[in-house]
Formats: C-alpha cells, sequence, structure tokens
C-alpha cells in the first residue's frame, strides 16, 4: 500500500533538509486546519481551530495519588470517586455499562455504580473475585469477566493458587447472574487454555437465543495436566494446537450455565505476509535524504533500501569493468543508476520463489478484537498484524483483510467509526506498563493507525498519538476508547493511561486532531507506579473512565470551538440501553432540533453552505422552535424544501442533502 | 471540587501567519480557548485510605518467590545483551527497516530493564548494574549465571555480526534476534512453570507483556528475514 509524507518533524531534521524535502515531494506546510464556531456567542464568531492552549499545560504536572495536579481542556470533570477499601491499591480494569449502572472490573473482582447522580456515582456492589485482568461485560442479565493471571481461583478465593498446575484455577471466562446487581451469582465458567486477556461480546442481529463470546488470550498456553488438551506444540505437529487460533463461546440465553467453545476458528491461516504500509515517515524521509546525497536506492522484495556505501561501489566497480571503463564518470554513474533496477533483479532473484523452512502461520493470538455486528465486521488486533473479519456467521468469522505496520509493536485494539468506512487501531507498545510519551519517543510509535475501509479492505491514512509529552514515572500508550455519536462527525475520546484522556477528531483520516483532554500528574513523584485511564467510554452522555489507581472519572463536554452545544446535545440525544465497547453499537440520531442544529453549525465551520442560507436557516429553525403542532411541521417541512433547493449550489452538498433530511424528519416526527 | 481558571490568549502574530500561509476557512482574532488546571478533590479519598494503597503495594512487592527473582535477574543481562546487537545497526549500514527494529528494541529493552531493576531494588535483591563497552557486556552486582542464559549469543556470533555490513548485517541481525528472543520466550516459559512464581500482578505483567512482544517481533523478524534474504541465499 501507497503511503504519502504528511508529517514531518522539524526539530529533528536540519531546516534546510526539510525544505529541500517539501519542495521536492510537495509536502504542504499547513495541515487543513478549520475554523469553528464559538458556541454560544452568536452565530458568526470564528477563531482557528488550533487554539489549544500554549505551551500545553499537561506538561510537568505535580505528581500524587490523591492530589495530583491536573489540566482540563473543554470538558468538566463532573466527579472523581475512589475506590473502596476493598479494591484500593489494586489495578482498576475495563468497564461495561448497563442501565444506570457502570460496571469497573478490578484484579480483585468487580464493582457497580449507579450513575443516576453523575456528581455523585453511588457503589452498590463490591463483588470481591479475583483474577487480572477482570475484563467485563454485560448482556442481558448476564456478567462475563475474563481471568488470566495465576492467582484466579474457581471459588472466587483471594489466597490465590500456588501450584503451577492447580485443579482450583480458573483461567477464561466466568458468568454471572446480574438480574440483582447488588448480588452476583456465579453461573458458570468456560475455561481455555490462554486464559482471557479480554473478551468481546457478539449479539447477532439474527439470533435472538444466544450471543456468543470471542475470547482472546495472549499468555503463554497452560499446561495439559491443568487443563486437558491444551497443546502449544506448532498446528501443522499438534492440529489441536492451542496457538494460531481464537476460541468463540456459545452461551445459550435460556442455559447460560450450558455456555461452551463452539468453535475455535483459525483466523490467522495463510497469513503469510499481508500487505505492509512499510516504512515510516522518517524512513521515507531518510531514503530522501540519502537520495539528495547521490547515495544508490534499491528495491528488494516490495523494500527500499539505501545501498550501502562499499556494496555500492563494488556493484558500480563490476559495471565499469563490464564496460571496460577504468574510472567511473558523472555519464558511468548515471548509466549505472539507470541499469540498477536490473542489476539488482539479477542478484537478489526477485520474483523466485522464497524459501521457507516452515508453514507461517502468522500471529498465534489476538489481544482484542471489536465486534461491529451493524456492518457485518470485526476488527481484530493480533499481534503483529490488524484483521478485518466478516462475523455475519458468528461461529466462524472469516478473514477478509489483514494489515501490518513497521511501526506498530503489538495491535491492541480496534474502533471502527460509525459508518464503517473507517477503522483505527492501536498499538499497545510496551504493554501499557512502560513511559512511552516521552518527548523522546517517536510519535509512530505506541499510537493509533488510521484506515479507511472499502469493500472489506483497509488503506492506511494515518497516526494519531497523545501530543503532551509526560514523564518517566507516567506509563503512557494508546489503549482503549469509544466514539462520542456526535453527528456527521468522527469523534473518538481515548485512554492514554497517565498520558490522560485525549479526545481526538478523526472526520478526516489524514487529518485527526485534538479537541479535548483531561490529564493528572504522575501517581508518584520519584517511581511509575501503574495508574492513569485503562478505559474511557461515552455512555448517554457521560465520559466515564476507569481510573487504574484512583477509581472512577465522570466528565461532560464543554461547548467550544471544536464542538457545538448542539452538536454535544445531539450527541447526547443518542441513548443505550447497555453498552460493551468491544461490541461496538451503530449510533442512530432521533430527529431534534439539536440535530439539524449541529448539521448546520458544522456547515457554518465548514463554509459549506452560503452564510445567508444559514443565518436564514438558523431563523426559520428559531421560529419553528417557538411553535407547535402543524404549524411547527408545516414551517419545518418548507425549511426541508427550500434546503432541498439549495443543495445544489452548496459547497458541501452532501452535507446540506443530510442536514435537509434530518428538517424533513423533524417535520414528520412534529 | 476546587477549580481554578487560567485564560490562555493565542498569540495574534500566529494567527495571522496561520492564517496567510494557509488557504482555507476565515481566521479571526478573537477568543482563546479555556483551561482549567488545579486539583480536584477525590471524593472517598482520605489519609487512610491512601496509606492502604501503598500498604497494598508494599504487600504486593513482597509476595515473591526465588524463580522471580532469578527471572529478572537472568532477564537485564539477556536483554542486554540485545541491546549490544541493536546498537551496531547505525555503524553496520543497516537497512531502514532493520534500523527501525533495532530502534524499538533499545528503547522497550532499555525501559524494561530499568523496571526489572526496580523490581528487584523494590524487594531489597541484588540489582545488576550493566555495562557495555562496544561488544563487551559487564554485568555488575550479580554473579555470573547469565552467559548460560537460552539464546544469548556466544562472543564469536557477536564479533560475526559486528564484521557484518549491509544486507549480511539484517540477515545475521535478524536470525540472531531470533534466536536471541526465542531464549527470552524459554525463560518465560520456565518462570510460569515454576510453583509460586509470577503470582503477584506485576510479576505476572512483566513477563507476560516481554512474553507477548517477544512473539509477536519473532514473526515480524522471520517475515523480515524472508523479504531481505530475497530467496536468493
Amino acid at each position: 500500500m501507497k503511503r504519502n509524507i504528511r508529517s514531518v518533524r522539524p526539530h529533528r531534521w536540519p531546516a534546510a533538509a526539510v525544505f529541500a524535502l517539501v519542495a521536492t515531494l510537495g509536502i504542504s506546510a499547513c495541515a487543513p486546519k478549520q475554523a469553528a464556531q464559538v458556541a454560544g456567542s452568536g452565530a458568526s464568531s470564528y477563531v482557528a481551530a488550533s487554539n489549544a492552549p500554549s505551551p500545553d499545560p499537561r506538561v510537568g504536572l505535580g505528581a500524587g495519588l490523591f492530589d495530583a495536579k491536573e489540566a482540563i481542556w473543554n470538558l468538566r470533570l463532573v466527579s472523581a470517586t475512589a475506590p473502596p477499601e476493598a479494591f484500593i491499591g489494586v489495578t482498576n480494569s475495563d468497564l461495561a455499562f448497563k442501565g444506570k449502572y457502570a460496571f469497573q472490573g478490578n484484579y480483585n473482582g468487580i464493582m457497580v455504580w449507579d450513575l443516576s447522580n453523575p456528581s455523585r456515582p453511588a457503589l452498590v456492589t463490591e463483588f470481591v473475585c479475583p483474577a487480572s485482568q477482570s475484563d467485563v461485560s454485560v448482556y442481558g442479565n448476564l456478567m462475563f469477566v475474563s481471568g488470566e493471571g495465576f492467582e484466579g481461583r474457581l471459588d472466587c478465593g483471594a489466597q490465590g493458587v500456588e501450584d503451577a498446575v492447580s485443579a482450583d484455577r480458573l483461567r477464561g471466562i466466568r458468568i454471572f447472574d446480574i438480574t440483582d446487581v447488588r448480588k452476583p451469582v456465579y453461573v458458570s465458567n468456560v475455561q481455555t487454555c490462554r486464559g482471557s486477556h479480554t473478551h468481546s461480546v457478539l449479539k447477532h442481529p439474527g439470533d435472538d437465543a444466544n450471543v456468543y463470546v470471542y475470547v482472546s488470550g495472549s499468555a503463554p498456553v497452560r499446561p495439559e495436566d491443568e487443563l486437558p488438551g491444551c497443546s502449544a506444540a506448532a498446528p501443522w505437529e499438534d492440529p489441536n494446537s492451542a496457538l494460531f487460533r481464537i476460541e468463540v463461546i456459545k452461551v445459550p440465553l435460556a442455559h447460560p450455565d450450558q455456555a461452551a467453545i463452539v468453535s475455535s476458528p483459525r483466523i490467522f491461516e495463510g497469513l503469510v505476509e499481508p500487505p505492509s504500509h512499510g516504512l515510516a515517515p522518517d524512513d521515507y524521509l531518510a531514503l530522501e535524504i540519502a537520495k539528495a546525497e547521490g547515495k544508490f536506492v534499491v528495491e528488494i522484495m516490495g523494500q527500499t533500501f539505501v545501498m550501502p556505501d562499499e556494496f555500492a561501489a563494488m556493484m558500480l566497480g563490476e559495471f565499469m569493468k563490464e564496460r571496460g571503463g577504468a574510472a567511473a564518470t558523472t555519464a558511468d554513474s548515471a548509466a549505472f543508476r539507470e541499469a540498477l533496477p536490473g542489476l539488482v533483479r539479477q542478484r537478489f532473484g526477485v520474483g523466485e520463489e522464497e524459501e521457507h523452512d516452515g508453514p507461517n502461520p502468522g500471529p498465534t493470538q489476538c489481544h482484542d478484537i471489536t465486534l461491529f455486528p451493524g456492518i457485518g465486521f470485526a476488527g481484530g488486533a493480533c499481534e503483529g498484524y490488524g484483521l478485518l473479519l466478516d462475523i455475519t456467521d458468528p461461529a466462524n468469522p472469516r478473514r477478509t483483510d489483514a494489515v501490518a505496520d513497521s511501526n506498530f509493536a503489538y495491535w491492541h485494539s480496534a474502533t471502527f467509526n460509525n459508518d464503517g468506512t473507517k477503522v483505527l487501531f492501536t498499538d499497545e507498545w510496551g504493554g501499557g506498563g512502560q513511559p512511552k510519551c516521552r518527548a523522546t519517543d517517536p510519535k509512530e510509535w505506541g499510537a493509533n493507525a488510521l484506515f479507511t475501509l472499502r469493500n472489506g479492505k483497509m488503506t492506511f491514512e494515518s497516526y494519531y498519538k497523545l501530543s503532551a509529552a509526560q514523564s518517566t514515572e507516567e506509563n503512557c500508550v494508546a489503549h482503549n476508547g469509544s466514539l462520542i455519536p456526535v453527528p456527521g462527525r468522527d469523534i473518538m475520546v481515548q485512554a492514554w493511561y497517565q498520558g490522560g484522556i485525549s479526545i481526538f477528531d478523526w472526520t478526516d483520516a489524514k487529518n485527526a486532531y485534538e479537541i479535548a483532554y483531561h490529564d493528572r500528574g504522575p501517581v508518584d513523584p520519584n517511581q511509575m507506579v501503574m495508574g492513569g485511564s485503562w478505559s474511557v467510554y461515552w455512555y448517554n452522555g457521560l465520559i466515564v473512565s476507569s481510573e487504574i489507581a484512583r477509581g472512577l472519572d465522570v466528565f461532560e463536554l464543554v461547548p467550544s470551538a471544536h464542538l457545538s452545544a448542539n452538536e454535544i446535545a445531539a450527541a447526547k440525544s443518542v441513548k443505550l440501553d447497555y453498552l460493551n465497547a468491544q461490541g461496538q453499537p451503530q449510533y442512530a440520531w432521533d430527529a431534534s432540533f439539536a440535530l439539524s442544529g449541529a448539521y448546520l453549525d458544522q456547515l457554518e465551520r465548514s463554509n459549506g453552505l452560503s452564510r445567508d442560507r444559514i443565518a436564514s436557516t438558523r431563523a426559520a429553525m428559531a421560529s419553528a422552535e417557538r411553535t407547535s403542532g402543524s404549524a411547527r411541521s408545516t414551517a419545518l417541512h418548507a425549511l426541508g424544501s427550500e434546503l432541498d433547493g439549495a443543495v445544489a449550489s452548496a459547497r458541501d452538498a452532501a452535507k446540506v442533502r443530510v442536514l435537509a433530511a434530518s428538517v424533513h424528519a423533524l417535520a414528520s416526527a412534529n | 471540587m476546587s477549580l481554578f481558571t487560567t485564560r490562555v490568549a493565542i498569540p495574534a502574530m500566529a494567527v495571522l501567519l496561520l492564517a496567510s500561509a494557509c488557504t482555507g476557512p476565515r481566521v479571526a482574532t478573537q477568543g482563546a480557548e479555556r483551561v482549567e488546571a488545579g486539583t480536584t478533590n477525590i471524593e472517598g479519598a482520605s489519609p487512610e485510605l491512601e496509606r492502604l494503597f501503598w500498604a497494598r503495594h508494599q504487600e504486593s512487592v513482597a509476595r515473591f518467590v526465588q524463580a522471580d527473582v532469578d527471572f529478572m535477574t537472568g532477564m537485564i543481562a539477556h536483554h542486554a545483551q540485545a541491546l549490544v546487537m541493536s546498537r551496531l545497526a547505525p555503524t553496520n549500514s543497516a537497512s531502514p527497516s532493520v534500523a527501525t527494529l533495532c530502534s524499538r528494541i533499545i528503547n522497550a529493552q532499555q525501559d524494561e530493564i530499568a523496571t526489572m531493576q526496580k523490581w528487584l531494588r523494590d524487594r531489597g535483591q541484588a540489582v545488576p548494574e550493566i555495562h557495555i563497552e562496544g561488544l563487551n557486556l559487564m554485568v555488575h552486582g550479580v554473579g555470573e549465571h547469565h552467559h548460560h542464559m537460552p539464546g544469548m549469543l556466544t562472543q564469536a556470533q557477536l564479533e560475526e555480526l559486528a564484521a557484518a555490513r549491509g544486507a549480511e548485517f539484517d540477515r545475521l541481525f535478524l536470525t540472531y534476534m531470533i534466536q536471541h528472543h526465542t531464549g527470552a520466550l524459554t525463560m518465560v516459559n520456565a518462570l510460569f512453570a515454576a510453583d509460586g512464581a509470577a503470582q503477584d500482578d506485576a510479576t505476572y505483567k512483566l513477563a507476560a507483556d516481554i512474553h507477548a512482544d517477544q512473539v509477536t517481533e519473532i514473526a515480524r523478524m522471520e517475515l523480515m528475514l524472508s523479504r531481505t534474504t530475497g530467496g536468493s541465499r
């Protein structure tokens, strides 16, 4: 796959080199910047969108467990609540939601919070049942919890399991009945060969009798003495190998006690060499600099290399010998440059069959799989690969595409945009326990990679990484997040451990930019103590973050130049009955004044519609909102028709069409 | 909840420059973003709860067996040899993709060495300090058992690698780093097979992360190796 160079980091390159590159490669020094409306300050006030606070207040925040300094931008911290005694000092992990409740995993068990009053979340359940990572999901009256570490016990005891092989150990999925959320009842468990690091619950639109749990486990395979049938042998030696496969558990909703592994799809099979988008921007720059210096650059097996000087000299010598010359002239050198691809083909045998010592079955496991039944696809983050899976047959996922990336250490998780035209993968470089957001860490490492999606294939577009440099005392890397249902835009909130939470717009997958954030200083000023946001998700108007050390944070969006009051209100109009972020819901918006207003604000921000038309539409909407019944309906239909007529001449015709449709829908709803 | 508020103005000059340098929507110089910074009171937090947090932290630190100590001690030296190997990339004309890999190995394993040294220090154990001079790796503060760890290159292999250039360096580096990483996996598997080992979350996480990272990196290096050699060797 081809990639364009878009980002340069001038501080790492001499200015002259950068200007030369800009000239030769046509790099634009201006990423498209948008102007934005200042919400609540009249119809047409603009500020530059790049008005992030400078210097970045997140850099150098003071440390403390409960009294760290904080920086917050375009967000309001509604509440911050410490964990109870039974869970303090033990890692808080992932979140799930049902109704008014948030389910927070902790390596000691599960906490359930009532969010009815978000400024004072009420802890309603402290359920102690130790096992890392306690990744949690809910469906109906069931709760699923992942167990991976060695200390998990079948009986939920806290004493651990000392023996390396033990009948007391639980590594896999625990299933609880939460008909009464205050009293979870252990229904059953499904043990798996590699335990369950994370899992994802799939509710297939066509199957109301079952849910499917996709189990991801990245730990080494358990001893066969502990769980019969577990084999760590290569699959060509043992067809039942626990490597190179995922596990799918089928849970009959009427009989959850009968949950069992229904298939172990080998979704990696034949994954020998996926298309790679290859080199990093820095690599390309290095190549261009090498070219500018007159070095010889060759392509071997689809990879571009700078030819080492001594090797180039040797080949040039051979070339000269064949031409009968003695000392190479400029003309000889040019002829050599021209002949080089052919010589390289001869020497390296491009096109010949590669030798393989044995089958190369690709990754052995996935870290996380995000299921998006709304579009029938899943994004699998699997060791060195990002996979796209067709999940229309839930027990038999089928791979449609795979990408690799030389900048990605460890593919961790995936999030789709709402219409399924893009997917974002995270790279949990260092596993989450390392400080990978220092000023010296490359922006392409431990970042998000953004892809566009078309016909089941992925195309790389760009990277997005937290921009605020963090200290060596702060574990920081890309981690869990979710979409915020702002209509017409792709906006995501994401956890970066002690890098805090970052909200960014990736509507243009080539130019993601940050629009809000919150960050605290390190837990400890002198040493790295695990902390920060494990995961942060939007749920029914709230942004809820699981803070590893400090508990539960709840935020609200604040209108800003980047996000209008209408856009926030439209996002809040989307109500879910439950949420497991790894079983991604597809958002749908009911007609509302906020929804139409959000589209109108976006058109104003992008100059997508004439200013006069925007002003008259605002006035017409305000006037319609003051009426009711058939008067309102008539007025809105008239406005909708006017907007229909404005589509053709608008700069952003597609969005005006969406706006017009939303106004007609609002008319019909009244 | 106590917050204090500061206002940050965008330098008007920068905005004007931006406006003139880029074509795009109209830009006006008004309205700085509001920034709030300070400290939020955390509901339920108390000095007692904070004491409990650190006490739990100490409790988990105290939960280890000799196999854990041996693993950390050995892995520090094992990682250190990966640094020796990776630092050759710039001088030995590694290809860009191998050079990138080497930079990442250096970054990742340096951090992990620091984590493992801290792990040992926190538990009152002898902490190996590493000292690298060219191809010579010296580990101070512990016994000499690191030479026998699985996957470690012999001095002859190191010298062979150091003498290689360009494509030959790539090939040898990938071959030897796959051997080296495979040895690390053996060490993690041995740790997990020991009774009582890796019971503490921090220990388990570190070992499991090393395992996951290196399994992934081995697969990537195998792919790179098959590309780099192009089937011609």
